[in-house]
Parts: structure tokens; C-alpha cells; sequence
């Protein structure tokens, strides 16, 4: 080898170990970028875990000193009594779930009806009406939804039932009604409209007429999609918050009577957390309220989630 | 009844549904409308409120709702950002990204007074932000990620798999790609979801009820570490809170179209920008 070709072959091997350094060093700035991404993923596991966790760790200290049984076995929530503070949060619970029950009566067939006619008779002109109007709806703040509980739906219920004031169940069952609808709607009609046409067509091919084939085949090929809306709608109406604090009366009392007024679990929140000291029984219990109600809807949202997953599965 | 009749019945019920619908946005729009106009003036709102709410204007609210705001985007735009940039560039299918994408899905559907109690804790109690417009803003940040995160992944989507397939084979690396093939296509995008995450925020009050919103306050604030009014807040006070709720119903109307004009207002140029984002595409 002659020294001129030597040179240039040592020439081109550092050449070749920079380039490879150069390369080795953009793969470690790609790895270290992709890590950071995954990071910010990680994200909402830990949030959602820490949520989990905080609110348990908070409501611990009231389980410890007063035991499992005096909040989910008593029915009176008193817990600034002078003789004997209580943590009964049965009633609260009772009327979270009256609430949402009272909704969800509302809701529903409201809600499927207004998808149905969506997905199955509107011209375009009105669905172009429609479906805005349905993302507006789902726009409107929860605390102007409650001041309208107070000044309409108030007088409404009172003169109607002949009741002193119309702060109570029935009230705030028609502003969460309100608030579930556009998820209900737009969830059921997407549900609705992944019904394969060739199921309506062989309906309407042997001799149903189109009402027949929307309750016999479109609606039961939705069921799943429409439950799972109907179940997200429910975790809203049991996390809402500030309508039934404005509208429902707030009268922590076991009672099943819609026209009596009523305290649900986030409106014991929203009223005492501001008003007790940190960390102490009565703060604690709160978050016991507050737990209860995490799992509460993390169950609901899970339920519908598996729903979802499993209909889009077969849709595939 | 013969099959004729009940299928126009049935189909009478429906239309009768969808109507009932639009007429409960309606009522609702018709009612704050025309019974808050007529509050709404300059001074009522650029003054604050005077002999003990019943008088003057609402800035305060206004300003503590446009501050947390302002924390808010600045805490879970980047955050929802990355992680959507995570999900839809880099995650491969398997148990972490399912695990991931559960988790968005159920973090959107926490109540909203639960972030509340979290924000509490979190925040002001373990690290001590106190009751302020950054604790306030950090607990809706929190609140509306899971909905930012979906937008800015939709943003995404909408990007050709073309762009990102040309960068790759000229020799860009992954993230050079990302950084000038697909992010500047998604930003329109992502800017909507952001814009209709921003509207919700800014209607919330459970969040902000303990972690920083106050009754009255007679001065603004005057760092990111006071305690501030906001919109929905007062509007919470002057529908049950005060003394002489008759005489303050005018303001709690003008209250609440000023938030229901503002919330609709960013809702509207969110969908606008969205039609124009997509006619961009197409031409």
C-alpha cells in the first residue's frame, strides 16, 4: 500500500467514526426525546392515580377514629352538632342517586328520541340546526343552568304541586335532565348511525315499515352504544355538582319524596369544605364523602368504557 | 291501531323530542338574554361592585376568570400537547398506551368538585400555593387536560401519514419530522380543542370554590398568589349567598350573560376556526 493510499484510508475512517459518533449521538437525542413524550403520557395514570390516592389518604383519619359502619350505616349527616357530631352519609347518598335516578327518567327517552330522529328523519337542514343547538347545550355553564333552577323551574314546581318552595329533588332532576342530554343525544346517535345500512335495507325489504325497522333492528343493534351513553350521562348527573347545590334545597334528610328538599354528596362538599378548618374529623369526612364519590363514578365511567370498547370491537 | 298510524305516531313522538330539546336551549338563552341586557353598560363592566354587591359592575370577576384562565392554558396546553404527541406518534399498541387512553377516558369523567378536593390537597395544602389564582388555575389545568390531550390527538390524526412518511424517507429523524412535517399541520387543530377546553374551564366553579375564589374582594389581585373573583363564583353568590337576593337579581342576569356571551363567544370561534381549518385542507 502505498503511503498516499494509507492516508487517505485513515482519512476515511475518521471520517467514518465521526459519522457513527454523529449518528450514535442523534439516536441517544431521539431515545431522550421519545422518554420525555412517554413521560407526558404517563401523565394521566399518575393523575388519576394520585387523585386515588390523595382522597384516600384523606379520609383515612375519619375511618380510623369513627369506623366504616357510622358513615355508611347511619342516615344523619350532622357533623357541627354541639352533643354528637354524625357522619351518616347514607342520605346523601340516597339523594345523589334520586337525583340521578329522576334524570335519567327524563333524559332518556328524551335523549334516545332526540338521536333517533337525528340519525333517522331529519333533513340535513335540520340536523345542521340540531346538532349545534346540542353542542351549545353541552356548553352552558353548571352554575347558570342552577340560577335558572332558582328563577324558572322554582316558581314552575311550586305552583304546579302546590309546594311552599320548589327547591327540592324534582328540580334539580330536571336541570341534571338537561345537563345529561347532549351527551346522551350525541353518544346515542353515533351509536346509531354505525348501524350497518344493510340491516335497515333487509328490515325494509321484507315489509317493515320504517318505524318498525328503528325499533325492532336500529335501536336493539345500538342497544350497546346507547347504554354506555346512558351510563356516561348517569356519571355526570352523580359528579354534578353546582345545579343541585342551587337547586335542590340542600336538606340532608333520608327521604324518597321528589318534592321534599334534599342534599346530595357534592353539595355537602361544596357547602362545608370552605367552612371547616384543615384537617380535622369534620374535614376528613368530607373527603370520606369525596372518595365514595370517585369510586362511585370511576365505576359508572368504567362500566360504560367497557361497553364502548366491546361494541366498537364488533362493529369492526 | 293499524301499522300507518303507530308509525307516525312514533315518528311524531321523536320530532316532538328534538323540539322539546331546542326549546330548553332556547328558554334558556331567551330568559338570561332578555332579562340580562338590559344591566349590561360599560360601568357594570368596568367597576367594580359597590354598596355590598347591589351597586357598581363586575371587573373583578371578570379579570379572576381571564388570570385563571391564563394559568390554566399555561399549565395543560403543553402538557396535553406532549402527551398527545406521545400517544399518536410514539406509542406502540400493547398494555401501557391501553392503560393510558383508559385513563384519559375516565379522567374526563371525574367530577368536577372531585378535582376540587384534589387541587385542596395538592395544591394548597402539600405545596403550600395557598388559596390563589395559581392553585385555582393549576386544579382547572388538571380538569380539562383529559379533554385537551383528545383534541390535540384528533389534531393529529388529521395530518397525512404522507407528510410524516416524506420527512422519513429524506433522512429526517423521527422527531425532526414531527417538528416540521406534522406539528405545524396540527396546530390549527389543536388550537380548537384548546379554545373549547378553555370555554368549559372557564364556566367551572366547583374546582375553584376552595382553592381560591373569594366572595368580594376589595382590591384586584396583585400576584399569581391572591385569592381572586371569577365569574361563575359570583354568580353562585348572587343567585344564594347574599342578603337581599330580590335586589341583586339584575346583576346575578347581567352576571350570567356576561359568562354565558363569553363561553359562547370562545365556543363560536373555536367552530369557526375549525370550518376555516378545514377548508384550508381541502384547497
Amino acid at each position: 500500500m502505498s503511503f498516499g493510499a494509507a492516508v487517505s484510508k485513515a482519512a476515511d475512517m475518521k471520517e467514518l467514526e465521526t459519522s457513527l459518533r454523529e449518528a450514535r449521538r442523534r439516536r441517544r437525542k431521539e431515545t431522550l426525546i421519545e422518554r420525555f413524550f412517554f413521560l407526558n403520557g404517563l401523565m394521566a395514570i399518575l393523575i388519576l392515580g394520585g387523585i386515588f390516592a390523595l382522597l384516600f389518604i384523606k379520609a383515612y383519619p375519619a375511618f380510623a377514629e369513627l369506623g366504616i359502619l357510622q358513615f355508611f350505616a347511619g342516615a344523619v349527616w350532622n357533623p357541627t352538632s354541639y352533643s354528637i357530631p354524625r357522619y351518616g352519609i347514607l342520605s346523601l347518598i340516597v339523594s345523589s342517586l334520586m337525583v340521578t335516578l329522576g334524570a335519567l327518567i327524563i333524559a332518556v327517552p328524551l335523549g334516545v328520541g332526540c338521536a333517533a330522529f337525528i340519525s333517522e328523519m331529519a333533513s340535513k337542514r335540520f340536523k345542521e340546526i340540531l346538532k349545534p343547538a346540542i353542542e351549545i347545550l353541552a356548553a352552558i355553564p353548571s352554575v347558570v343552568v342552577g340560577f335558572l333552577g332558582i328563577v324558572l323551574v322554582n316558581p314552575i314546581i311550586s305552583k304546579l304541586f302546590g309546594v311552599s318552595h320548589g327547591l327540592n329533588a324534582l328540580n334539580g332532576s330536571i336541570l341534571l335532565a338537561i345537563m345529561a342530554l347532549p351527551t346522551i343525544v350525541s353518544l346515542s346517535e353515533d351509536a346509531l348511525r354505525a348501524v350497518p345500512q344493510t340491516y335497515k335495507e333487509a328490515s325494509l325489504a321484507l315489509g317493515a315499515n320504517r318505524w318498525q325497522t328503528l325499533v325492532r333492528v336500529s335501536i336493539p343493534s345500538a342497544l350497546s352504544g346507547i347504554i354506555a351513553s346512558i351510563m356516561l350521562g348517569m356519571g355526570r348527573a352523580i359528579g354534578e355538582t353546582m345545579t343541585v347545590l342551587m337547586a335542590t334545597g340542600n336538606a340532608p334528610a333520608l327521604t324518597f319524596n321528589f318534592l321534599e328538599a334534599i342534599q346530595t354528596m357534592t353539595a355537602t362538599i361544596a357547602i362545608e369544605l370552605g367552612e371547616v378548618p384543615y384537617n380535622t374529623t369534620h374535614y376528613y369526612a368530607l373527603f370520606v364523602i369525596g372518595f365514595v364519590l370517585f369510586v362511585m363514578t370511576f365505576v359508572v365511567n368504567l362500566i360504560s368504557d367497557v361497553i364502548l370498547q366491546k361494541y366498537q370491537e364488533v362493529e369492526r | 291501531m293499524s301499522k300507518k298510524f303507530t308509525e307516525r305516531l312514533g315518528f311524531a313522538l321523536l320530532a316532538a323530542c328534538a323540539v322539546l330539546v331546542l326549546l330548553f336551549l332556547g328558554i334558556i338563552l331567551f330568559d338570561i338574554f332578555s332579562k340580562g341586557i338590559g344591566v349590561i353598560s360599560w360601568n357594570f363592566l368596568s367597576q367594580p361592585p359597590k354598596q355590598g354587591m347591589t351597586e357598581g359592575g363586575i371587573f373583578p370577576a371578570i379579570l379572576g376568570t381571564f388570570l385563571v384562565s391564563i394559568i390554566t392554558v399555561a399549565f395543560a396546553v403543553p402538557l396535553g400537547m406532549f402527551a398527545a404527541v406521545y400517544l399518536h406518534e410514539y406509542a406502540r399498541p400493547g398494555r401501557t398506551t391501553r392503560m393510558i387512553r383508559l385513563a384519559i377516558r375516565n379522567l374526563s369523567g371525574v367530577p368536577s368538585i372531585v378535582y376540587g378536593l384534589f387541587g385542596v390537597v395538592l395544591f394548597v395544602q402539600l405545596m403550600h400555593l395557598g388559596t390563589s389564582i395559581l392553585s385555582a388555575g393549576l386544579t382547572l389545568g388538571l380538569l380539562t387536560l383529559p379533554w385537551t390531550i383528545t383534541a390535540c390527538e384528533e389534531a393529529l390524526k388529521t395530518v397525512p401519514k404522507a407528510y410524516r412518511e416524506g420527512a422519513l424517507a429524506l433522512g429526517a429523524t423521527k422527531w425532526h419530522a414531527i417538528r416540521t412535517n406534522v406539528l405545524p399541520y396540527a396546530i390549527p387543530g389543536m388550537l380548537t380543542g384548546v379554545i373549547l377546553g378553555l370555554a368549559r374551564a372557564a364556566g367551572e366553579t366547583a374546582p375553584i370554590l376552595f382553592t381560591g375564589a373569594a366572595f368580594f374582594l376589595p382590591h384586584l389581585p396583585g400576584s399569581i398568589f391572591d385569592q381572586f373573583m371569577a365569574l361563575p363564583y359570583h354568580l353562585y353568590i348572587l343567585a344564594t349567598q347574599h342578603h337581599d337576593i330580590a335586589k341583586v337579581r339584575p346583576i346575578a342576569y347581567g352576571t350570567a350573560l356576561v359568562l354565558l356571551g363569553l363561553i359562547l363567544l370562545l365556543s363560536f370561534s373555536a367552530i369557526w376556526l375549525r370550518y376555516r381549518y378545514r377548508q384550508g385542507l381541502k384547497g
